[in-house]
């Protein structure tokens, strides 16, 4: 396995779509799934980015990092302007005003302005069946705006806005499932990634640009600053998230579930809670029903998965 | 010369933007913009119209939709009234500010609450300092012929702005007018292919909508604010190329028996025809009164306003919202503005009117005139705090 992740890597290009010199924290996961996503998705592309961090490190006028087209309008509406954008350019090609390239349209979007205040317009673009990929880059809270919660924020993580205190154990509600809330739509494909895997997050993106309608992929993106975590260990809570069934890695395709990185044998969870100052406050009560809630979810996931 | 049509005036609407050939019609319904959208949707499904038609899940989404539709280099359109254009609010401000050319027709309707679906001008008042060129359409034919106007403009290569065309809902929207309709060689001489300034296209990959720190974001608005300003001449020449076409003139600033009149109503949208009325009563009662309607409400037209108002003693400012706790009613606001340092500013009686829909009949008018008499005799000038709620029932 590990030589093939050395040939592998001789494969993928050297080109930078999402290019060097962005504003990220050091140890930014989040930039390296996008730079992963640019990647896999090549020069024939359109990107719409929501209000967020990736926005904010990538566009300080008048420099930008992008060199494929893009555009950001506001926080909320990515899956809307990149439709639009899509639309747009789909009425041309079939009034002959433009030739039919293939262009792959791209929305992406951070947790809260996918799973809080962009689900609207990302559960109205699923519906209306355009062709375009939505990338949510999930790393779990507010960052930008300096670590609130939101929906996706895990039970038990300490923010500003869920703070750990002797009354509350810091995020109080469990994380929405927007993978679950996509696959509801019935569009095409639905996947999870992790920027900690590479190869499995670039086949997925390649994957979902060929399908003929929405497609989703939700890529846990591990912030070090937001959740006190020192910058060189961001890929390894990323396979921590994973070993321990904390983020599952699987796709939903034509009605079924596949696991994509199997893991035969869980990790405790806390050995992924442990190193993170986020959930440093947890008791072992605390961490034992997240244990019971991460085990029940990891079978259900599993049982999914294996029907056919 | 086009065909002339018996037609509610929300088909002719879509008629024309059908004639306009866009590319994308994206709207979420809304009292009383639906006729438009609705006959849009028919248009498209009967292949009479090749366009996109993204019936979105908010007008939020809407006027998002239109972003990425506009800045993807395709012809854009889109209608709302009130409380979806207050919902659109964020990106209307964010569509001027990308220079993109989207043109809107907007139902006019009061702003809740209450809840009201009839007309008024408080939901445009809202969106006063967006960034649009804002023009009133006072009946179905001006409404039809500004479709084409309302392209022409925002597209210009040196305009690049959006267009917003008010019309008032219900009491223009909902009416059957006879219509002029264009000829398609009108169309075709008039209107030019859209040409995008700057496009997202992967063969020249652009930066839109790139954020500003402190150091860039007063230039930027000041470029903004030269944009706007800058489009008057075009706007002129569209204007001025529409009266070769189809033979109907339209400025800025009307004006109707200004010559002689010592008073003047100043008017916006439908309203306007009904107190021209008021105004042949008071002539044949040898009373000198004229009228002034505002056309053009952005880029204001500070010139025009000056012109028409010099020797006016006493100017009726008809206002169709309110700011509350302010100077009254914005149009007034606007026009005390452009007044104000003038040798011989008029005495400015403002009256609030016709909110929700409440029939502003000539007979009114002529009240509104018989009260500024008065006050008038009262005292001048009239003071600035001197707003009427007309009609209310107390």
């Amino acid at each position: 396995m590990e030589s093939l992740n050395v040939y592998a890597s001789r494969l993928v290009t050297k080109r930078e779509y999402f290019a060097r010199g962005h504003r990220a924290c050091q140890g930014c996961a989040e930039a390296l799934a996008v730079r992963l996503v640019a990647k896999a998705l090549g020069s024939n592309v359109v990107v719409a980015s929501a209000t967020g961090c990736m926005e904010i490190v990538s566009s300080p006028f008048p420099f930008t990092n992008w060199n494929v087209p893009w555009i950001h309008v506001a926080f909320e509406n990515a899956a809307a302007v990149i439709t639009g954008a899509q639309a747009g350019t789909k009425a041309l090609i079939r009034k002959g005003k433009l030739p039919d390239r293939g262009t792959v349209f791209l929305g992406m979007g951070g947790d809260g302005g996918t799973s809080d205040i962009g689900l609207q317009a990302l559960s109205g673009a699923f519906e209306r069946g355009h062709r375009f990929v939505y990338v949510c880059y999930d790393n779990e809270a507010y960052m930008n705006t300096g670590v609130q919660r939101s929906s996706a924020t895990p039970f038990g993580a300490s923010t500003t806005t869920s703070p750990s205190g002797s009354k509350k154990p810091g995020q109080v509600t469990w994380k929405k499932n927007m993978p679950e809330i996509a696959i509801a739509h019935a569009i095409p494909y639905v996947a999870t990634a992790c920027s900690s895997y590479p190869f499995d997050l670039m086949r997925k993106v390649e994957k979902a640009a060929r399908v003929n309608g929405p497609a989703y992929i939700h890529i846990l993106s591990v912030c070090p600053t937001g959740w006190g975590l020192a910058s060189e260990k961001a890929i390894w809570i990323g396979r921590l998230a994973v070993e321990t069934g904390v983020f599952p890695l699987y796709e939903f395709e034509k009605g079924r579930y596949k696991m994509t990185v199997e893991t035969p044998e869980l990790r405790p969870v806390a050995d992924y809670l442990k190193p993170q100052g986020r959930f440093r406050h947890l008791t072992p009560e605390l961490i034992e029903e997240i244990q019971t809630r991460v085990k029940r979810e990891y079978e259900k996931l599993q049982a999914k998965a294996a029907m056919l | 010369m086009g065909q002339r049509v018996g037609v509610e005036n929300s088909i002719a609407a879509a008629e024309a933007i059908k004639m306009a050939n866009v590319d994308v019609v994206a709207a979420y319904p809304i009292t009383p913009q639906t006729h438009i959208v609705e006959h849009l949707a028919e248009l498209v499904a009967d292949g009479k119209l090749d366009a996109e038609f993204i019936p979105v899940e908010s007008e939020h989404s809407a006027m998002s939709v239109c972003c990425g539709s506009s800045a993807a280099g395709a012809r854009t359109f889109t209608c709302t009234s009130s409380q979806g254009l207050a919902l659109m609010n964020e990106i209307v401000f964010i569509a001027a500010s990308l220079r993109l050319p989207i043109v809107m027709i907007l139902a006019n309707r009061s702003l809740s609450g209450p809840l009201s679906i009839w007309n008024d001008h408080t939901d445009v008042m809202s969106v006063r300092d967006c960034g649009w060129i804002q023009v009133f359409a006072d009946n179905g034919q001006e409404l039809f012929d500004h479709v084409f106007f309302a392209y022409r403009v925002a597209e210009d290569p040196a305009v690049s702005l959006p267009v917003i065309i008010n019309i008032d809902g219900f009491i223009v929207t909902h009416v059957i007018e006879a219509i002029e309709y264009w000829s398609e060689e009108q169309v075709k001489k008039y209107l030019p292919d859209f040409k995008p300034v700057n496009v997202l296209n992967p063969d020249k990959p652009i930066t839109m909508g790139a954020f500003a720190l402190p150091g860039i974001f007063t230039e930027a608005k000041k470029n903004q604010d030269e944009a706007i300003l800058a489009s008057r001449p075009h706007i002129m020449k569209a204007w001025g190329e529409m009266e070769k076409v189809v033979g109907r003139k339209y400025e800025p600033v009307e004006t109707y028996k200004l010559e002689g009149a010592d008073t003047a109503f100043l008017t916006m949208g439908s309203f306007s025809e009904t107190a021209s009325i008021a105004i042949d009563r008071l002539r044949e009662q040898g009373k000198p009164v004229g009228q002034i309607k505002l056309r053009l409400w952005r880029p204001f037209p500070f010139d025009e306003i000056r012109a028409a108002t010099k020797g006016i003693k006493n100017l009726i400012v008809i206002d169709r919202a309110i700011s509350y706790g302010g100077p009254g009613g914005p149009v007034a606001s606007e026009i005390r503005a452009a007044l104000y340092q003038e040798k011989n500013m008029p005495a400015i009686a403002n009256f609030l009117c016709g909110f929700a829909g409440r029939d502003v009949t000539a007979d009114d008018f002529l009240a509104m005139y018989g009260k500024t008499e008065e006050l008038v005799k009262g005292r001048r000038p009239i003071r600035e705090e001197d707003y009427i709620f007309y009609g209310v029932r107390e």
